[in-house]
C-alpha cells in the first residue's frame, strides 16, 4: 500500500528523477548519455504535445515549427541581435508563445481534419523561411550555434547535458502534471468530451485552447533551444514535416494523455532509428513498418496498455 | 498577357496533378473517414516503376500499365494490411498509419529502385506549341486531358453504375449501406484501388514535365490534402477545383512574387480561406450534436 504523500502525480516526477539518476550510474559511455540526452530532448517536445493532443483533444501536425524556432533563436540570436545564449534561448521561448498567441485563435476555431491541415501548414512555413532565408538562418546546410558558457563555466560533454536536459525534462512533466490538475486542465478535459458541453458548464473553450496551445508551443521551443546548444548546430530538419510527425507519433506511441507515455513514446521513437542504422538501406522502411505495428496491435499507447495489462493481473 | 497566359498554362497543368492527388484523398475520405498521407507515394509510384520498367525494355504503354497495376497492388494492400486491421481506432491513429505507410512504401522504393532522378520521354514530341505568344509543351495537353478524362469516367462510373452508387450510398451513410446490403469493405478496398489508380496515372503523366524520385511523393500529398481540403473535404468537384486554383496560384506567384516561396502558397493560401471558411470552399457547415 502506498503512503498517502506519495500520489500518482509525485510517484511519476519521483520515478523519472530516480530513472536520471539510476542510468546515470550504469552508462558506460559518452554514447548512451548522448542517446539519453536527444530522448529526454524529445520527451519534453512530447509532453507539451501531449498537452494539446491528450488533454484537451486538439492535434498539431505542424509542432515542429516551434522547435524550428526555439532552436533557431540560439543560433542567430548571438549571430544577429548580439544577445547571449541564455537570452536568446529566451527570446525564442517568447517568439514560439507569440506566434502561438497570435495565430491560435483563428486556428483552434478549427476541427478535426481542418485544424490538422492548418497546423501541418503553419509548420510548413515556418519550415520554408528557415530552409529559404539563407542570408539569415544558413538555409539547407544549417548553421552552427555557439557553446553554452554559464558564469565562466563551459558546458561541455554529453553527461553535463544529460543532467541539464534531464532535469529540464523532469521540471516539464511536474509543469505538465500541475497544469493537468489546475482549473484549466478540468476545463480542457471537458471541452476534450464536448466543447459545447464545455461551454454551457462556463468553460471559456477559445481561451482554454489558446493557453493549452501556447503552453505546448513554449515546450517545444525550450526542446528546439537545448537540442540546438546540446548539438551546438541546427538544420531545418528540426522544422520540418517529418518531424511533426514523429512528434506527434511519440505522444500516440506512448499513449495519448499521459505524460509518462509521451517520455516512454519519445524513447522509442530516438532509441530505435539508432538502433535502425545496423539496417542502413531498410531503415525508413523499417520504422514506417514498426509505427504502423504500434499503431494497428498497442492503439491505445505503450503506456495506458500496460496500465491496464498490470490492472487485469492484479487481484 | 504572354507572360500570364505562359504562367496560366503551367499553373494549370501542376493543377491537374493537385486535383488528380486531391481526387484520390476525397474518394477514400468519403468512403471511409481516413485522410491518406500515402496517396502521394501512388503517384511516386506510377512515374517510378513507368521509368524502371521502360528502362528494362518495356514498351512505354505497357509499362505505364504495369506501373498503375503497382499502385493498385499497393492501395489494395494498404487497405487490407494497415487500414483494415486498425479499423475504429481514433481518426489520429489511422493518420499516423497511413503515415507510417507512405514512409514503409518510400523506404522500399528506395530499396528497389535508387535515390536518383528520372525522367520519362515525352509521349508526343518535345516542340512547344504556340498559342496567342505563349507556348504550351504537348506533355501539358496529356496532363490535362489525361485528369479531365479521368474525372469524366469517376463521374460516369459514380452516377451511372451500380457499384458507383454503392460507393456513393456508403459515403453518405455506412450503416444505412449495410443494412441495405452493400458490402461495405469490398467499397472501402475498391476506393483504395481506384485512388491508387487515379494516383499512378498522374504520376505517369507529369513525370515527363517534372522528373520523379522516391521521394516526391510527401510534398505532393500535403498540397493534395491542402487542394481537397481548399475545395472542402469530401467534396469531389471542389477536390477538383481546388487542385486548379492551388495550381494557379502557385505559379502566378511563383512567377511574379517569388519563386523561393512558390511552395509556400498552398499553406498560405490554406491558411487563409481556413480563417475566413472554416469548411473550405465548398464544404457544408457541419453542426455538433451534444
Amino acid at each position: 500500500m502506498a503512503p498517502a504523500w506519495l500520489t500518482p502525480r509525485r510517484a511519476t516526477v519521483a520515478g523519472l528523477a530516480l530513472l536520471l539518476a539510476a542510468l546515470w550510474l550504469v552508462f558506460p559511455s559518452g554514447f548512451y548519455f548522448r542517446i539519453a540526452t536527444l530522448v529526454w530532448i524529445s520527451a519534453l517536445a512530447a509532453v507539451g504535445l501531449n498537452l494539446l493532443m491528450g488533454l484537451a483533444g486538439q492535434v498539431s501536425l505542424g509542432h515542429a515549427g516551434f522547435v524550428g524556432i526555439g532552436a533557431y533563436a540560439v543560433a542567430l540570436g548571438p549571430r544577429h541581435l548580439g544577445l547571449d545564449l541564455l537570452p536568446s534561448l529566451g527570446l525564442g521561448l517568447v517568439l514560439a508563445g507569440l506566434l502561438a498567441l497570435l495565430v491560435g485563435r483563428p486556428i483552434l476555431r478549427l476541427r478535426g481534419h481542418y485544424l490538422a491541415v492548418a497546423t501541418l501548414g503553419l509548420g510548413i512555413l515556418v519550415w520554408l523561411v528557415l530552409n529559404s532565408e539563407v542570408a539569415i538562418t544558413g538555409g539547407p546546410d544549417g548553421i552552427q550555434v555557439q557553446r553554452l558558457v554559464l558564469v565562466g563555466w563551459r558546458v561541455a560533454g554529453a553527461e553535463t547535458w544529460y543532467w541539464i536536459t534531464g532535469l529540464a525534462l523532469v521540471l516539464g512533466v511536474l509543469v505538465a502534471l500541475n497544469l493537468e490538475e489546475s482549473p484549466t486542465g478540468r476545463a480542457l478535459r471537458a471541452l476534450h468530451d464536448s466543447e459545447v458541453a464545455a461551454a454551457v458548464a462556463g468553460i471559456d473553450v477559445a481561451r482554454a485552447k489558446l493557453a493549452v496551445f501556447v503552453i505546448a508551443a513554449v515546450y517545444a521551443a525550450l526542446a528546439g533551444g537545448l537540442l540546438a546548444l546540446f548539438n551546438r548546430f541546427v538544420t531545418p530538419q528540426a522544422a520540418d514535416f517529418l518531424h511533426s510527425i514523429e512528434l506527434v507519433t511519440m505522444v500516440v506511441i506512448g499513449g495519448m494523455g499521459s505524460s509518462l507515455g509521451a517520455v516512454v513514446g519519445a524513447a522509442v521513437l530516438t532509441i530505435l532509428p539508432q538502433a535502425l542504422t545496423v539496417f542502413h538501406d531498410y531503415e525508413h522502411a523499417v520504422l514506417g513498418l514498426t509505427i504502423i505495428l504500434f499503431m494497428i496491435f498497442l492503439r491505445q499507447g505503450i503506456v495506458p496498455s500496460l496500465a491496464a495489462l498490470l490492472a487485469r493481473r492484479a487481484p | 498577357m504572354d507572360q500570364l497566359l505562359q504562367f496560366v498554362f503551367s499553373g494549370l497543368t501542376v493543377g491537374a496533378v493537385y486535383a488528380l492527388v486531391a481526387l484520390g484523398f476525397t474518394l477514400i475520405y468519403n468512403a471511409s473517414d481516413v485522410i491518406n498521407f500515402a496517396q502521394g507515394e501512388f503517384v511516386m509510384l506510377g512515374g517510378m516503376v513507368t521509368v524502371f520498367a521502360v528502362a528494362a525494355g518495356m514498351p512505354l504503354p505497357l509499362a505505364a500499365l504495369v506501373a498503375i497495376a503497382v499502385a493498385v497492388a499497393t492501395g489494395l494492400a494498404l487497405h487490407r494490411l494497415a487500414i483494415e486491421p486498425a479499423r475504429g481506432a481514433s481518426a489520429v491513429t489511422l493518420i499516423i498509419v497511413t503515415i507510417g505507410a507512405s514512409i514503409l512504401i518510400r523506404g522500399l522504393a528506395q530499396m528497389v529502385f535508387d535515390r536518383q532522378f528520372h525522367a520519362l520521354p515525352a509521349f508526343t514530341g518535345e516542340e512547344p506549341i504556340r498559342v496567342l505568344g505563349a507556348s504550351i509543351l504537348p506533355q501539358s495537353l496529356w496532363v490535362l486531358g489525361g485528369a479531365a478524362a479521368i474525372v469524366l469516367a469517376l463521374w460516369l462510373f459514380m452516377e451511372r453504375t451500380l457499384l458507383g452508387k454503392a460507393v456513393r450510398a456508403t459515403a453518405a451513410n455506412r450503416l444505412a449501406a449495410r443494412l441495405v446490403g452493400i458490402d461495405t469493405t469490398l467499397v472501402l478496398a475498391l476506393a483504395f484501388g481506384i485512388s491508387g489508380a487515379i494516383g499512378a496515372i498522374a504520376g505517369i503523366l507529369i513525370t515527363p514535365i517534372t522528373l520523379t524520385s522516391f521521394a516526391v511523393g510527401t510534398l505532393l500529398a500535403l498540397k493534395g490534402f491542402a487542394a481537397a481540403m481548399l475545395g472542402g473535404m469530401g467534396n469531389p468537384v471542389g477536390a477538383v477545383v481546388g487542385g486548379l486554383a492551388l495550381g494557379l496560384l502557385e505559379s502566378l506567384a511563383a512567377g511574379f512574387i517569388s519563386s523561393t516561396y512558390k511552395d509556400a502558397v498552398a499553406f498560405l493560401v490554406i491558411l487563409g480561406v481556413l480563417f475566413v471558411l472554416p469548411q473550405g470552399l465548398f464544404g457544408r457547415r457541419a453542426v455538433e450534436r451534444v
